[in-house]
């Protein structure tokens, strides 16, 4: 029985944490209507800056600085804001898939250096021997991980609140006036760039403080932890829990980690040993279809936004146009 | 009186379901006359002709050609069967010449060769740019581009949207002037405009059309005289445009 | 160095081929297409399918031609996957891309090309297996340029680069000769003004696609004689063909072909100052670098 109640906790604490990256990228596609192809770099940047910064010195790489946690997560946040910031600033005047394009570049170019730095990251063995906060009063087991969990939930409490709150301030309903009808809101005398850029940055933070958060429960991170994989699951859990819809978003989260921490356990049980090596390429294929059947066939998610508003960047007269097509 | 070229009946249509902006509105287009719409901003006269010239779903009425049904047809089937369209803005191609705008319309309707030099020489100022970059025209030349890509495919009715916006007064009475000519030369026009007193100068028939719905129409100078024209066209708002 | 430039050359063909196909449609159909890359695998593969099925059929197709690892049945397989592929992705564009369209804006369609991306990688690894393949067991011989400073080339590769040429010049007078050329443009400038023209855009639409997929259908296979097939190559070649567009210019052929060779030489010539594991991520530097100097381009021109 403990061990059925210690794997749920370990399994929500992951879904939360990845609810909380979902949560960032809503704000940024459901929201504001930019195309975010680069999720796993934020999330990265957020593990690998908290793992650095408060972790001990070691040999063999950069950080073991030994930061105060709440510091070195806060730390890991603001190199996920700044990475987004600089990619932001470069593309978000430019045609919308400028942004998907080097925000996905932003993704390899991370994996790419955290795996070959090894001087300043660990390289391809990561970071390991962090020390988790609190661990020597809760120690190692069940205990830790369940008030870990009550942490990661308070934190997604947090997030969620500050995401319903701004939503429906009066920055909320310019984001949104700005996806609905930018030459409207530009005419109001708003700069779509600057307000988009910050909603962009504020994404990243959220998504770097998932990532701060995963890469602490885990006490290691590794290139192996920011493949492309991981942006493709937290779209799915976005589309598949409804654009613009926070609450969605968060069933989205568990809805997709469940069902694919399930089909890899399935896989792993039941597939021939021959067809163990595809288990990835089968997942890989399942979330990709998620991703394509929802837009296909329920692009507003399976629990839409209770809103009335069109989908991001639609221009009426145009998709007539290509009607015909 | 001349027979029907194209007729409208209880045509609605609209840029997104559920939203019509027209709302059954119905029109005849005589042979070798031009047909003028007016109608106070949003009366939904563009998208009258959009609607005709296939670029919008029609959800309800009819459009016939000489009789035969052409409610629907995709735009570039439009063309073959003898309508051709000037739009308001971006009508020609900015960043083809003059000379390659009216090649390619003339190849993709296979017309001879021959009917470029006609083209020329009803447009003289085409023909001493026709080097040139599209974009790179002043308005009114632009309108003349426009007009003579229309007559490319040697149309039997041209749908006009305002083809005097935006020009100096000069260019627009010319651009009209030109548009008077062509009805002519046998080239049946509907012509929407803004511009009313100019248009209703020129025009054989004029529909007012008010809210997607028709509201008057009558021969051009029985209109001018009717005072209803003034209460739905102006709403108090427009004075001095008739 | 000489030989990092030469080889950035020869990188360089079959990102041109790639980045062509990608900026038509970028350009026509107004979305990043981030399954472009998978066309190349698709082209690659059916390439490899066929040219077995003809060695094993038809021997006499076997033989190489002169010093390439080319032979006959290679050569012929390479046309009908060229014609597979450009099928394949009218398809892929009928039951996917077409429906996204009409339901949703653009940024839909860049997201299910995303999906899609990772559909294909993956159902060629299912089918194909995830080691990789090769055209030809042989070993080629690279021929000996110049000794000092040493210069290697192998015979294929110099065909590639050849071949890349001629198909790049022969879409140029296409592109610039005939009414097929100048309704692409017209389509890309003003659809709506160009189908009130005459100008039948489903149509075109397809030919785009076609063109698109039979030209990463060629880049594949050169991509597989330069190095080898494997599921993942779309996955490694995307953001270079990406980098390849944005550097010419969004929607501007000879940008794609000048960027394709642009990146090939860059990404090569940075070996030099960079360990080789950093060579994934010179085309997101030379993105950035692009949007940091001259955002539209080379050739590009601005649009919204």
């Amino acid at each position: 029985m403990i061990g059925v109640i210690s794997y749920l906790v370990f399994f929500t604490t992951v879904a939360s944490i990845l609810g909380i990256a979902v949560l960032g990228l809503n704000l940024q596609w459901g929201n504001t209507g930019l195309f975010n192809g680069g999720v796993v770099a934020s999330f990265g940047a957020g593990a690998y800056g908290t793992l650095m910064l408060g972790g001990p010195a070691q040999d063999g790489h950069l950080g073991g600085f030994g930061l105060f946690y709440p510091l070195a997560l806060l730390g890991g946040m603001v190199a996920a804001g700044v990475l987004a910031w600089i990619v932001g600033k470069l593309t978000l005047r430019l045609r919308h898939d400028y942004l998907a394009i080097a925000t996905f570049g932003v993704a390899v170019a991370f994996e790419n250096v955290m795996r070959n730095a090894t001087s300043i990251t660990g390289g391809a063995q990561g970071i390991r021997g962090f020390e988790r906060p609190l661990r020597d009063v809760l120690g190692d087991g069940f205990t830790y991980n369940a008030v870990f969990l009550a942490g990661v939930l308070v934190v997604l409490l947090l997030v969620y609140v500050f995401l319903e709150r701004l939503t429906v301030s009066p920055f909320g309903r310019l984001l949104r006036a700005i996806r609905e009808d930018e030459t409207a809101a530009r005419s109001l005398g708003k700069s779509p760039d600057r307000i988009r850029l910050i909603s962009f940055v504020t994404g990243s933070v959220i998504i770097g403080l998932a990532g701060g958060l995963y890469g602490t429960f885990y006490a290691f991170v590794s290139p192996q932890d920011v493949l492309p994989i991981l942006t493709f699951q937290i779209w799915a859990m976005l589309i598949v829990g409804g654009a613009g819809n926070t609450r969605g978003a968060l069933a989205g989260a568990f809805l997709i980690w469940g069902a694919w921490t399930f089909s890899g356990w399935a896989l792993s049980r039941f597939a021939p040993v021959e067809a163990q090596l595809y288990t990835g390429s089968i997942q890989f294929v399942l979330i990709g279809m998620v991703i394509v059947g929802m837009l296909l066939w329920r692009p507003q998610g399976l629990f839409p936004e209770r809103l009335i508003v069109s989908q991001p960047g639609r221009n009426r007269e145009k998709t007539q146009v290509e009607g015909f097509t | 009186m001349p027979d029907a070229l194209l007729q409208i009946d209880t045509l609605t249509a609209g840029y997104v379901k559920d939203l019509p902006i027209l709302r059954g509105v119905s029109l005849t287009a005589r042979y070798g006359e031009l047909t003028v719409i007016i109608g106070p901003n949003g009366a939904g006269k563009s998208t009258l002709i959009k609607a005709v010239a296939g670029l919008l779903q029609v959800t309800e009425g009819k459009v016939t050609l000489d009789g035969g049904n052409i409610t629907g047809i995709s735009p570039d089937r439009m063309t073959r069967a003898g309508i051709a369209y000037v739009p308001q803005t971006d009508n020609v191609f900015r960043t083809l010449t003059i000379q390659q705008n009216l090649d390619l319309v003339l190849k993709l309707h296979s017309n001879p060769s021959g009917r470029l030099a006609a083209l020329f020489r009803q447009f003289p100022v085409l023909k001493e740019k026709r080097r040139s970059k599209a974009g790179s025209l002043s308005g009114g030349q632009r309108q003349f581009l426009a007009v003579a890509l229309a007559l490319a495919v040697e149309p039997r009715l041209i749908l006009m949207d305002e083809p005097s916006a935006g020009l100096s007064p000069k260019a627009a009475e010319e651009v009209l002037d030109h548009v008077k000519e062509l009805t002519r030369q046998g080239v049946s026009v509907l012509l929407v405009e803004q511009n009313v007193k100019q248009a209703l100068k020129r025009a054989d028939h004029c529909y007012v059309l008010a809210e997607g719905r028709n509201q008057i129409d009558g021969p051009a100078e029985e209109l001018l005289e009717n005072p209803a024209l003034g209460r739905i066209y102006l709403g108090g708002e427009r004075k001095g445009a008739a | 160095m000489i030989q990092h430039l030469v080889d950035g050359i020869l990188v360089g063909s079959f990102l041109s081929l790639g980045a062509i196909g990608l900026t038509m449609v970028m350009h026509i159909l107004r979305f990043a297409n981030f399954s472009h890359a998978e066309l190349l695998s698709i082209g690659a593969y059916c390439a490899l399918v066929f040219d077995k099925l003809f060695e094993s059929v038809l021997p006499v197709l076997s033989a190489k031609f002169g010093p390439l690892s080319i032979t006959g049945a290679l050569a012929v397989s390479i046309l009908i996957s060229m014609a597979v592929t450009g099928f394949t992705a009218v398809l892929i564009d009928r039951l996917i891309f077409r429906r996204v369209r009409q339901k949703g804006g653009e940024l839909s369609m860049v997201f299910a090309s995303f999906g899609m991306a990772l559909v294909i990688r993956n159902i060629i690894g299912l089918v194909f297996g995830l080691s990789s393949e090769l055209y030809s067991r042989d070993i080629a011989f690279a021929m000996v340029l110049s000794r000092d400073p040493l210069l290697l080339v192998k015979p294929d590769q110099v065909f590639v680069l050849f071949a890349a040429l001629i198909i790049m010049f022969g879409l140029y007078l296409v592109l610039s000769r005939t009414t097929f050329g100048f309704s692409l443009r017209a389509i890309a400038e003003n659809p709506s003004l160009a189908q009130v023209h005459g100008v039948n855009l489903r149509r075109m639409v397809a030919a785009v696609w076609i063109i698109g997929g039979a030209l990463g259908a060629i880049a594949g296979v050169f991509y597989g004689l330069s190095y080898q097939i494997t599921p993942v190559m779309g996955r490694d070649l995307v953001l270079p063909i990406f980098a390849a567009t944005i550097v010419g210019g969004i929607g501007s052929v000879y940008g794609a072909v000048l960027g394709g060779f642009i990146v090939g030489v860059a990404s090569n010539l940075a070996l030099v100052v960079l360990p080789s594991g950093y060579s994934p991520s010179v085309p997101f530097l030379m993105i950035l670098a692009v949007l940091l100097v001259r955002p539209n381009g080379l050739f590009g021109e601005a649009r919204a």
